[in-house]
């Protein structure tokens, strides 16, 4: 293992974050607020509790996932889409690491990122609404998973993208509709039969249920479930960059 | 002693159907300074880039130090500095840390003396807390050449190096190549600069539609491909050459008044002798005299043409 190579990697890719920090740290909590603002308090006081929680605190999880989704595969597909479209990529490929480090180096950074946002999300939100944690290490394990795994897909989509339009395709188009209609907002117990079956379809149900579950053990789906849905993604996702790293796809050709 | 780059049979098609290398044979030796030089498209950025890792080849074999450039990547890439062709840097970055990285990406720990020595050695220490964005495309070049230096390599790879560069870096830049030869890193150039071939290599070597089509000493080449040219300004015009002077490769020029001898390489040494005797015999003065030798370049332009000129 080169680790000093792992760590340069890393600690390039988090310096871009204290040059952003006003684009990928403070832009996420004020959109996070706001969201507060408007669904925790405003509708949120016409609303009556969920299964014993207030809307406000309902909606605290789905919030944080949608922002650490939306952030990790942004952070991923960026530090490696970068360099390939300045050209200076050359240098990481003729660097004497193997793929998985670089791998290990960007997807770790994107991730960090990731899980400090979330984190940052979750003290906010402490301030607007009453916020427990009934399972903490269960709530840091669906945490770092999802960041992790969803800083994977954003590697992946780097790699594939072959400009900026296509970059910006899965965050801007897919990861929102499917985070609204994977539960952050509701529980699907209020949607009708057939849409409750529909969203068993949508793979953000089963990181919100779960991750839902750690703080009010209530869930849509069994939490069991829902750690071995991300395990699954987990698992494609890398076959995916296995598959990359062994035929040189986009990077070697 | 074993050659530090070893090249067999190496072969690249790209995805597109596009065949770079029609399998390329080249050793280099180890301190060495080669300069490959070839027309735009001739396969010489894809030797290297896959000397370096950055394209997998598609048939042959890269040793380098005896490590295959694919199974033992590590070992080979640690030993390399590539130059890239093109000014790519990151934008934001400033000097210090982007030459920083680039030794941390090749596993080695920091030092902050050795970047110091290499960025003074460029004329960069100004510049350090600089972004690259700020920088003049010299400068940036400089930049990428103290990256490739940042990890201390044994071989280095210049790929078009002085493209778009003014005289004064062109110096700077063959100072520290020079330092670098005495240091014993081998230097690989290609350029279609052919005057800098002529100036700092020691080989030459030419590719052309994907082969190498000659490897040769510098001078040895000039030498043997070189022709060389008399000039005689003569006293008084001539209509016509004597017969006594037929033996000898002649021709009058300029209305009688300058007599052309043409001769290759190191056959001229003897001949010339016998040929101003021979003159003096004749009775024929001449008030001046100069010798030209072809340059590399009418030796390349001779050699891709007629190459060109057999397909056709």
């Amino acid at each position: 293992m080169n680790f000093e190579a792992i760590k340069s990697i890393y600690f390039f890719e988090m310096a871009r974050m204290r040059r952003t920090l006003l684009q990928s740290v403070i832009s996420p909590v004020i959109t996070t607020s706001l969201y507060f603002i408007v669904f925790g308090t405003a509708i949120g006081s016409r609303i009556d509790t969920i299964e014993g929680v207030s809307y406000g605190s309902f909606i605290t999880p789905g919030l944080i996932m949608l922002t650490l989704l939306t952030q990790c595969i942004a952070n991923g597909s960026i530090g490696i889409y970068f360099p390939k479209f300045t050209g200076t990529i050359y240098e990481i490929l003729s660097a004497p690491v193997a793929m998985t480090e670089i791998l290990i180096g960007y997807v770790g950074a994107a991730a960090s990122k990731g899980l400090i946002i979330g984190l940052i999300i979750l003290a906010t939100a402490s301030f607007f609404v009453d916020i427990s944690i009934a399972h903490p290490f269960m709530m840091i394990v669906f945490l770092v998973l999802t960041a992790v795994t969803f800083s994977l897909f954003g590697f992946i989509i780097g790699i594939w993208a072959k400009n900026f339009e296509q970059l910006n395709i899965v965050p801007m188009l897919v990861v929102p509709p499917l985070t609204f209609l994977g539960g952050s907002f509701y529980s699907i117990d209020m949607l009708p039969p057939f849409w409750q079956a529909v969203s068993h379809f949508n793979p953000v149900l089963y990181l919100v249920s779960g991750f839902r579950w750690s703080f009010y053990e209530i869930a849509d789906v069994n939490p069991l479930i829902s750690l071995g849905m991300i395990g699954l993604f987990l698992a494609i996702c890398l076959s995916i960059l296995g598959w990359i790293f062994k035929t040189g796809y986009r990077l070697r050709n | 002693m074993a050659p530090i780059v070893s090249i067999k049979n190496l072969t690249k098609t790209y995805e597109n159907g596009f065949q770079a290398l029609k399998g390329v044979d080249l050793d280099i030796e180890e301190g060495e300074i080669l300069a490959l030089l070839g027309p735009n498209g001739a396969g010489k950025t894809t030797l290297i880039s896959i000397i370096c890792g950055l394209v997998n080849p598609t048939g042959g074999k890269v040793l380098v130090a005896d490590h295959d450039v694919v199974k033992d990547f590590r070992k080979t890439r640690e030993m390399i500095g590539l130059v890239p062709q093109e000014l790519t840097t990151d934008m934001f970055e400033t000097v210090w840390n982007t030459v920083g990285f680039s030794r941390g990406v090749h596993g080695k720990k920091p030092n902050p003396a050795l970047i110091e020595g290499i960025l003074k050695d460029l004329s960069l220490w100004s510049k350090k807390d600089n972004m690259l964005r700020e920088l003049s495309g010299g400068m940036k070049r400089r930049v990428l050449i103290a990256k490739a230096l940042a990890h201390e390599p044994k071989i280095l790879f210049l790929d078009e190096p002085t493209a778009g560069v003014d005289v004064n870096l062109r110096r700077e830049m063959w100072q520290v190549v020079e330092k670098l030869r005495a240091n014993g890193v081998t230097i690989i150039l290609t350029t279609h600069y052919i005057e800098e071939a002529e100036e700092i290599a020691d080989r030459v070597g030419v590719i052309n539609g994907g082969k190498l089509l000659l490897l040769e000493e510098k001078t040895a080449l000039m030498q043997k491909l070189g022709r060389k040219q008399l000039r005689l300004e003569l006293s008084e015009p001539l209509k016509a050459l004597p017969e006594n002077l037929a033996l000898y490769n002649l021709t009058l020029s300029d209305e009688g008044t300058a007599l052309i001898h043409e001769y290759q390489g190191e056959e001229g040494q003897g001949s010339i002798a016998s040929l101003l005797a021979a003159l003096a015999a004749e009775d024929i003065h001449f008030r001046d005299l100069s010798t030209r030798q072809s340059s590399l370049e009418d030796i390349f332009v001779a050699l891709v043409g007629e190459k060109a000129g057999e397909k056709a």
